[in-house]
């Protein structure tokens, strides 16, 4: 057949045909959506607009579910809080004071659908992106983390996707050379369809280094600098192509899923930054979701005045495409820049030192729209902010599903049989050594580089990532990622609470002083009322905890849609809670980390908890009954505590207790320190079963000198922290007494890094 | 200290050298001088992204030529990681670093056994000594035929071992190998990750910097 002359949907070209059909609802547009995209141009938007609109409204890009209930977060944050805050929710990443001018940026966002579908290439540019976000922030990558969540071990498709997007993270990761220290690895069956992988990254820069993206500056140049621009990560837009092009034009389709290539992202981290310290950047924006069509449509609607861009000088890596494929394009490792004119020569330069593409493509023009031409017409020409900041917004109804929800937190834990005599302790103690999800992580963390730039002083293994940020003061960061979603299920508020409070209780333990917090907030359908109440509770449970404890949420990420069917995920709202470590030679290691003979002293108080705890989970496979009792005002005063001794140097080393109790946490203490230690279980509880395995919140073990434990006791009595001394280190093996008897560390550790290499063969030979 | 296009352990051994005594000096792979430096290191990382094959490319760097002419001459030359891949590939060393045997990245604590304590990097340890260190890599198993395995035993060559089983699968446990002269040694371990308790499993790796450090010294005095 013979292809007719294709004909460029200019903007002239859709004011002649008003009505030509457009396949809206294929690329996600509703049909208010669409009528209002023609009410705010006045007319039908070509095929450009129509791209850009229908990303940049997506859920992904707006926000529109999720907006009303996020503002929360802003409404709740008091001005003491927002004191150390340089930049917030609505940057790339949000930015916190760290003292001596340092400033730290952080964030969490997720990559769940893409690493489902493609488990390397969606877990790798999970990372890639992540990076750019802390990069467009003017500061260097310093750090990476990932929490994942996947099905149960022994499902079949986990054994597809876990391998890949472990290595996909660490592929990524360890070419980009970023230390991999905090995260997470769950099994639960309600990711079988659909597993989470959260990408964190933490930089640092001077604060006066601070950038933000914004397009100012009549004049002012923009460039796109980076990799060059190709047909992958297109996605639904591709709807468009095919429109345009007939059947036959032989193109090849390429994977909707984008394709990373690290070492172009490490070259252009460093060109980045000596771009920054050459004074050459007034505004800098990352290309991740949405591409060129978010880039440009953020920069412009967050400056001062318009921007034209040309098409025609982006470098592209496929003929043939289109104004829509060039602008939705999801190519990584690309960045845009508004530069001064007198400054572009110099720009280039260092683009050129580094081997680094860079191409100036449109300006900053007076007025307020965004005009973008292509092959001599203008496709695109529209008011920025209707693109970027003024998107539909939804109040989706929010309801408590009654039944279920009551069925659920009636079905409690304290039916289930328990283990009795010493034996059966001592073997449910071994047997949750080596469950899934409390078993040694190294199959997944040895795939990670931790040491790269030299700078980690805690990472996998250790309650939270410590990272020396100035080498000089030894000053440092501290960070760590939590969320127990079954808490979240059983109760919303106090389950997003407990996750808080463990992330923020996890950087104490390392001896730093929590500062700042982000969120992943991944959730099923917004359309399932249930499923907005989750997201809603979960919401006002973080920033109500976040109140109390005067630590803001500086940015994050929502994810929804994430469910297999009309079966959605947990709820997980991933918490990330960074803190300060003013020298990082106090940081407190891990374990039984000090000599024998310590005393080993239980922080906090145990009550008899069990609702979504592990042991219910692994042994029973049930969740129901109430989450564990969160008090965040203890653990303020239990963060002081802790940051306090740590600064005098008291502790010989901590653990924080969490999934599976006091049991799992002596034994993950005893095999970090590589020594046993002796534990009455009576100075905890009354019941063994309980002492050791009730989740009771607010709740750190720590050692100190034996002749310094009364000195600690005291200073825990005048802080209001219970305290009590529960027995001393030594040995090779866990003595638990009479009442459960005694682990060998030789047993236990074979229990515990014995199942993750049985379920995906070993790493190493 | 050499940058190439993704480098990344550069920073890691600077520090390394400026921890022993000395001072770091930064070489560009695209130049052609070596600014008169008295020891060259060849850092980790994934130099040109290690398309090709590892350090194939990063072999044939302006800079590389210039290594390749001063090592002729003596010069101690050290490649970690990545480094040792590109030294073989350049031809300084013999054999060739290929995918770990269990094919996954690998980033483990690990204790080497020194074998060879007369080379320039080694003078500050004795044979037997054991160190521990990091390795961490995805191609870090090291190879060669018989004939040349034979022939780095059978002349002391073999520098540096893994005293438990190499992890990657490498020939005969090697982690490190010299030439005839011992001047430039290559290992897939990181001493320059092990030179402070604080941010390392041990200060064990500062010997080599130290070595090359005091072998210079002496050498100008």
């Amino acid at each position: 057949m013979t292809q007719s002359q294709v004909q460029v949907d200019s903007v002239s070209h859709a004011e002649a045909t008003p009505q030509a059909p457009q396949p809206y609802r294929e690329l996600g547009l509703k049909d208010d959506e669409y009528a209002r995209i023609r009410e705010i141009l006045g007319r039908r938007p070509t095929d450009a607009e129509l791209a850009m609109y229908s990303v940049m409204w997506s859920e992904h890009c707006s926000y529109k579910s999720s907006k009303v209930h996020l503002s929360y977060f802003g409404e709740t944050t008091t001005e003491e809080m927002r004191s150390a805050m340089l930049a917030g929710i609505g940057e790339n990443a949000g930015v916190v004071s760290i003292g001596d001018d340092w400033a730290v940026t952080f964030k969490v966002e997720s990559h769940n659908h893409p690493s489902y579908v493609e488990p390397y290439q969606g877990a790798a540019t999970g990372v890639g992106g992540i990076v750019r976000d802390i990069m467009a922030m003017g500061a260097r990558p310093i750090a990476v983390g990932d929490p994942l969540r996947f099905g149960p071990i022994d499902a079949e498709d986990t054994a597809r996707v876990l391998p890949g997007i472990v290595a996909g993270v660490g592929g990524y990761g360890n070419c980009l050379g970023l230390p991999n220290v905090a995260g997470e690895v769950v099994f639960d069956p309600s990711y079988a369809g659909n597993p989470l992988v959260n990408a964190l990254c933490v930089g640092a820069l001077k604060r006066e280094d601070l950038h933000l993206a914004f397009a100012s500056g009549t004049g002012n140049k923009i460039i796109l600098f980076g990799a060059t621009t190709g047909l992958d990560g297109i996605g639904g837009v591709s709807v468009l192509a095919s429109e345009t092009f007939g059947e036959n034009t032989g193109r090849k389709k390429l994977p909707s899923v984008q394709v990373g290539d690290p070492f172009t992202e490490k070259v252009l981290i460093e060109c980045c930054l000596e771009l920054f310290a050459a004074g050459l950047v007034v505004g800098i924006q990352d290309l991740g979701g949405a591409g060129l069509s978010c880039a440009t449509s953020e920069l412009a609607s967050a400056g001062d005045g318009g921007m034209s861009v040309d098409l025609d000088a982006v470098p592209l890596r496929a003929t043939g495409m289109t104004a829509a494929e060039i602008l939705s394009s999801e190519s990584q490792e690309r960045m845009c820049a508004v530069v001064k004119p007198e400054h572009v020569e110099a720009f280039l330069a260092v683009c050129a030192k580094w081997d680094v593409l860079a191409s100036v493509i449109g300006e900053v023009t007076e007025g307020d729209r965004l005009v973008i031409t292509s092959g001599g017409e203008t496709v695109v020409d529209v008011p920025p902010r209707t693109v970027a900041h003024e998107g539909p917004v939804y109040r989706r109804p929010v309801a408590r599903d009654e039944v279920q929800q009551d069925a659920l937190n009636a079905d409690l834990p304290d039916r289930l049989p328990r283990p009795e005599t010493p034996s059966e302790l001592r073997a449910e103690v071994l047997r949750m050594a080596g469950s899934p999800n409390l078993a040694s992580r190294a199959w997944v963390t040895d795939q990670y580089d931790r040491y790269v730039r030299g700078n980690t002083v805690a990472a996998h293994g250790a309650d939270a990532g410590v990272v020396q940020v100035d080498e000089e003061t030894g000053r440092g960061i501290s960070v760590a990622t939590d969320c127990n979603a079954r808490f979240v299920a059983l109760d919303p508020y106090t389950g997003a609470q407990l996750a808080l409070a463990e992330a923020y209780r996890n950087v104490a333990t390392s001896g730093a002083v929590p500062l700042a917090v982000t969120d992943c907030l991944n959730f099923g359908s917004p359309e399932d009322p249930h499923v907005m109440w989750q997201f809603q509770q979960a919401i006002r449970g973080i920033a109500d905890g976040c109140a109390v404890l005067g630590t803001p949420v500086t940015g994050g990420n929502v994810s929804f849609y994430n469910q297999t069917g009309s079966t959605a995920i947990l709820p997980t709202p991933v918490v990330g809670v960074l803190g300060v470590i003013e020298d990082v030679r106090r940081a407190v290691r891990s374990g039984f980390a000090g000599a024998d003979g310590d005393a080993v002293i239980l922080l906090g108080s145990t009550a008899a908890e069990f609702g979504g705890s592990e042991w219910a989970h692994e042994v029973h496979g049930h969740l129901g009954g109430y989450p564990p009792a969160v008090d965040l005002e203890h653990e303020r005063r239990l963060a002081g505590l802790l940051a306090a001794a740590a600064a005098d140097g008291e502790l010989t080393g901590s653990h924080d207790l969490s999934d599976g109790g006091l049991a799992q946490g002596l034994v993950e203490a005893a095999l970090a320190g590589g020594r046993g230690a002796r534990i009455d279980l009576a100075e905890v509880h009354d019941d063994a079963f309980t002492a050791l395995f009730s989740e009771s919140a607010g709740r750190v073990l720590v050692t100190v000198a034996a002749d310094a434990a009364d000195a600690l006791l005291a200073r825990a009595a005048d802080a209001g922290v219970p305290a009590v001394r529960i027995g001393g280190t030594g040995g090779t093996a866990l003595d638990l007494g009479d009442a459960a008897g005694t682990l060998a560390l030789d047993e236990l550790r074979a229990a515990w890094e014995a199942t993750l290499p049985a379920r995906f063969g070993p790493v190493s030979v | 200290m050499i940058t190439f296009p993704g480098t990344l352990d550069d920073v890691d051994a600077a520090r390394a050298v400026r921890r022993a005594g000395a001072e770091a000096v930064p070489l560009w792979h695209g130049d052609h001088d070596l600014r008169g430096v008295d020891a060259v290191v060849v850092p980790g990382g994934f130099s040109y992204g290690d398309y090709l094959r590892a350090g194939a490319i990063a072999s044939l760097a302006p800079i590389m030529r210039e290594v390749v002419d001063a090592a002729g001459r003596g010069l101690p030359v050290l490649g970690i990681c990545n480094g040792f891949q590109i030294l073989c590939e350049a031809h300084l060393l013999p054999g060739a670093l290929v995918a770990n045997a269990g094919l996954h990245f690998l980033c483990r604590d690990l204790v080497l056994t020194v074998e060879n304590g007369r080379t320039a990097w080694t003078a500050d340890y004795a044979a037997g000594d054991q160190l521990l260190v990091p390795l961490k890599s995805q191609e870090g198993r090291y190879v060669a035929d018989a004939a040349t395995l034979d022939e780095l035993e059978g002349e002391g060559r073999v520098v540096f071992r893994y005293r438990d089983g190499a992890p990657n699968g490498s020939a005969r446990n090697i982690a490190g190998v010299t030439n005839a002269a011992g001047n430039v040694v290559g290992l897939m371990p990181h001493p320059e990750h092990a030179t402070s308790t604080l941010t390392g499993p041990s200060e064990d790796g500062l010997g080599l910097f130290t070595s090359v450090l005091r072998a210079t010294v002496a050498a100008g005095s």
